[in-house]
């Protein structure tokens, strides 16, 4: 017996022992750095290479998820605080009032449009502010939009959001009882996706800076503009916080919110 | 060998009472506790002792006692062996001091950045290196034996026995490294800042094997001890040596799946942990496979028949019967916790609860313990010379035993799915989510005091062995396998190939999580002084 050599490749308990551990480990390892990280992470991974460095806690550099990448471009050149329209006086409203005249075609004489255009009357100044100001620099492209704020001055935005802020809501349609309870994706969203009850910053209550009402805009806007957020033709949101939410809906789920927040 | 019996057994049933003490203080039974660091210092007193002190005093006087009954041979180097045994001896008092006096209660798993009083580590250092004497020694007996013996198969108990012994050498220089890099520096005031992270790692190196460590004697007697005292003989040699080689090589590399909830370590290193962590039930189940069969031949020799019927002509008044029988059922319940900890996913909702208190306490104070009994009821006469009669008073002790840590431990696993913590001082019972919790936890402090009874018995019993009539015993003999002689592979008599295996595995493990974390800066965090004001 002692003459039986262990580590040579004749010794079948040294090949199967050696080989049956190396195959475990192979194995765990593949499912470990390879196959787990890309299934959770999604697409996000760029590439194998990626995949196993962030299953291995290899550092990388430090990226909160509120600022762009590096070589990304920001999502917004507005820096949105609770502060950043200040008091509105009269004579910004008149200002804004004589602008406007150019906007009636699309978002009608008093910011309620029925062509499918958002409605502005009732919005908070911010947020209006703030979308003049993306499509201006482009955050937010549009082809219709964009040559006609070129013109503007920071100011004449400014005076623009406040009129329309000044503007009651009106009704342009008659609202039929809604038959439908409170999604509950509005009311408490879907925890188990990551998703926030959209109540949370649209409820008119909430007051968030640059943060639309979505009471009574147009069923095919915000069906759009939340198709948008999800398939990246829109980014113009503040920490992502939109395209995170919406990320993980469905089309039948993006309609049943447009119809919801149309009705009311 | 007796001497390390006997402060084994007496630092057990100190530790016994304080956690005893333990269950009562935290009991809606009577006023919270005045001071919460009182029974922080009990904690870290009970586990030291019953996770170092104990254990390791059982393996070194079992080790030796294997030795010489199953080579034959008088132990090669006595002084070192008490020398080993002086140190863990005073190990543990020194660490025990500075934990009585409130200076070192930093639980048993050390926890940085909290940094008791140096004395607390240097204790344990002691124990340990105490323990290596033990561990170079059984290395030495053997190769001494091969000497003497050339070409002969190593003997079963023996063999397992160095299993234990290398798995404890090489597991335990991971809380060495701990200690000695990491933490003495900060305690003894050379460095302010320790990399807690880095800590935690080493600490798991030791922290999940060190149970395998505690397990071996319990699983030599299973396979060596169990057979022969029932009357019967172990189903397999071979198999039994596979499954102390595979323990050794996969209960090594794993502990990580311990910093679950820690986020130092990278996703993928944990899951690689996780998959080797199961592999580890493969020796567990080999062993519940022979063991079984063992007995069930055992069964059906005195007339057992049908599927079941041999378990009925089992002998069940054999102390040894009822201790591996208990063993089992313990271990299957603590098993099955231990997998439900090993899934990264569930082992988030158990992570710091009471389940986890459950679990262990099922395995060593349940399985493991309960075959340290068994085996040192098996030891006693042959090292007092005198017979061990109490056959009745075994049993009660036995069946104590068992239940009380059944209900103990089960009620934890309730309260521990619900979410209630572990380490805590006490808990507000007056508090709605809590109000249900507190009957569980006046079931647990039952559950200890029957524990208390059954050890006290267990003192008892080995004392009337000190004071019984002197006995001219047969010689003492281990297991014999139904098929004995025949031809073993060079692989399943030393330890070569499963030593590579179990010390390459460790690299690919930990190797990266180590480098990785000693590589990077800025990750040491200010330590945290115990029993000073800050």
């Amino acid at each position: 017996m002692s003459e039986e050599r262990i580590f040579s490749l004749g010794n079948r308990w040294f090949t199967w022992s050696v080989g049956a551990v190396v195959a475990v480990a192979l194995l765990g390892a593949m499912v470990a750095f390879v196959w787990l990280p890309r299934t959770h992470a999604q697409a996000t991974l760029a590439s194998l290479w990626d995949a196993i460095c962030s299953a291995a806690g290899a550092p990388a550099p430090f990226q909160g998820a509120a600022l762009p990448g590096p070589g990304q471009r920001n999502p917004t050149g507005v820096i949105v605080s609770a502060t950043m329209m200040g008091p509105s006086e009269a004579n910004s409203i008149g200002n804004g009032a004589t602008l406007a005249m150019s906007c009636t075609m699309c978002h009608g004489a008093r910011g309620t449009s029925p062509a499918g255009t958002p409605h502005l009357a009732g919005q908070p100044a911010s947020g209006t502010y703030k979308q003049l100001r993306d499509f201006a620099s482009g955050h937010r492209p549009s082809a219709i939009m964009q040559p006609l704020v070129m013109s503007l001055s920071d100011q004449d935005m400014r005076d623009l959001a406040v009129y329309y802020a000044s503007l009651e809501r009106e009704r342009i349609d008659a609202v039929e009882p809604s038959d439908t309870d409170t999604p509950r994706l509005v009311r408490n969203g879907d925890p188990m996706r990551a998703i926030g009850a959209c109540s949370s910053c649209h409820s008119p209550h909430a007051g968030r800076p640059a943060t639309p009402v979505l009471e009574g805009l147009s069923e095919i806007y915000l069906r759009d503009q939340l198709a948008a957020f999800r398939d990246g033709r829109r980014s113009n949101d503040i920490n992502r916080q939109m395209r995170n939410a919406v990320q993980a809906l469905s089309d039948q789920e993006i309609a049943e919110l447009s119809r919801y927040y149309a009705s009311r | 060998m007796l001497a390390h019996f006997w402060v084994a057994f007496a630092a057990f049933f100190a530790a016994l009472l304080l956690g005893e003490w333990q269950m009562y203080i935290r009991s809606p039974l009577r006023d919270w506790i005045g001071n919460p660091e009182l029974y922080y210092r009990a904690v870290t007193a009970h586990g030291t002792a019953m996770g170092y002190v104990f254990p390791t005093l059982v393996a070194m006087g079992f080790g030796y006692a294997i030795v010489e009954l199953s080579l034959r041979q008088a132990i090669v180097g006595r002084r070192w062996a008490w020398l080993g045994f002086w140190l863990v001896v005073l190990g543990t008092v020194t660490a025990m001091i500075p934990v009585s006096m409130g200076l070192a209660t930093v639980l048993y798993t050390f926890y940085p950045p909290l940094i008791g009083n140096p004395f607390y580590y240097i204790g344990v250092v002691l124990v340990v290196v105490g323990s290596w004497i033990w561990v170079a020694l059984m290395s030495v007996n053997l190769s001494v034996w091969r000497k003497a013996n050339p070409g002969a198969t190593v003997p079963l108990p023996m063999f397992a026995n160095l299993a234990g012994a290398y798995l404890w050498a090489w597991t335990s220089l991971g809380a060495a490294i701990e200690i000695l890099f990491q933490i003495l520096p900060v305690a003894l005031g050379f460095r302010h800042t320790i990399d807690a992270g880095l800590a935690r790692v080493f600490f798991s190196w030791t922290l999940h094997a060190i149970v395998y460590f505690w397990l071996m004697p319990a699983y030599i007697a299973f396979y060596t001890l169990v057979p022969r005292a029932i009357g019967g003989r172990l189903y397999s040699d071979k198999m039994a040596r596979i499954s102390f080689v595979l323990f050794l090589v996969f209960s090594m590399p794993i502990g990580i799946h311990h910093l679950f909830q820690d986020p130092q370590v990278g996703s993928g290193v944990k899951f690689m942990h996780a998959v080797f962590t199961a592999m580890v039930s493969v020796p567990t189940l080999l062993t519940i496979f022979t063991i079984t069969a063992s007995v069930e031949i055992v069964g059906r020799l005195r007339g057992g028949v049908g599927p079941f019927g041999w378990l009925k002509k089992l002998p069940w008044q054999n102390p040894m019967m009822l201790a591996v029988a208990f063993s089992f059922i313990l271990l299957g319940f603590g098993g099955a916790g231990g997998l439900i900890n090993m899934s990264y996913q569930l082992d988030f909702a158990v992570h710091n609860t009471q389940w986890i208190t459950g679990h262990f306490h099922l395995i060593f104070g349940g399985a493991i313990v309960i075959m340290y009994f068994a085996l040192a009821y098996d030891l006693w006469p042959h090292l007092t010379g005198r017979a061990l009669a109490a056959g009745r008073l075994m049993r009660i002790q036995l069946w104590t035993w068992f239940i009380g840590m059944i209900v103990l431990t089960f009620p934890w696993h309730v309260v521990g799915i619900l979410g209630m913590p572990r380490r805590m001082a006490y808990f507000d019972y007056g508090h709605p989510a809590l109000t249900p919790q507190a009957v569980t936890v006046i079931i647990t402090f039952f559950g200890g005091l029957i524990l208390v009874f059954s050890g006290l018995l267990f003192i008892l019993v080995l004392m009337q062995g000190h004071r019984g009539a002197p006995a001219r015993l047969p010689a003492f003999a281990f297991a014999r396998p139904v098929h004995e002689g025949g031809r073993l592979p060079a692989a399943l008599n030393g330890y070569a190939l499963w030593l590579s295996l179990m010390i390459g595995l460790s690299v690919v493990n930990y190797g990266y999580p180590i480098v990785q974390l000693m590589a990077l800066e800025q990750t040491s965090v200010p330590a945290v002084p115990v029993g000073e004001r800050p």
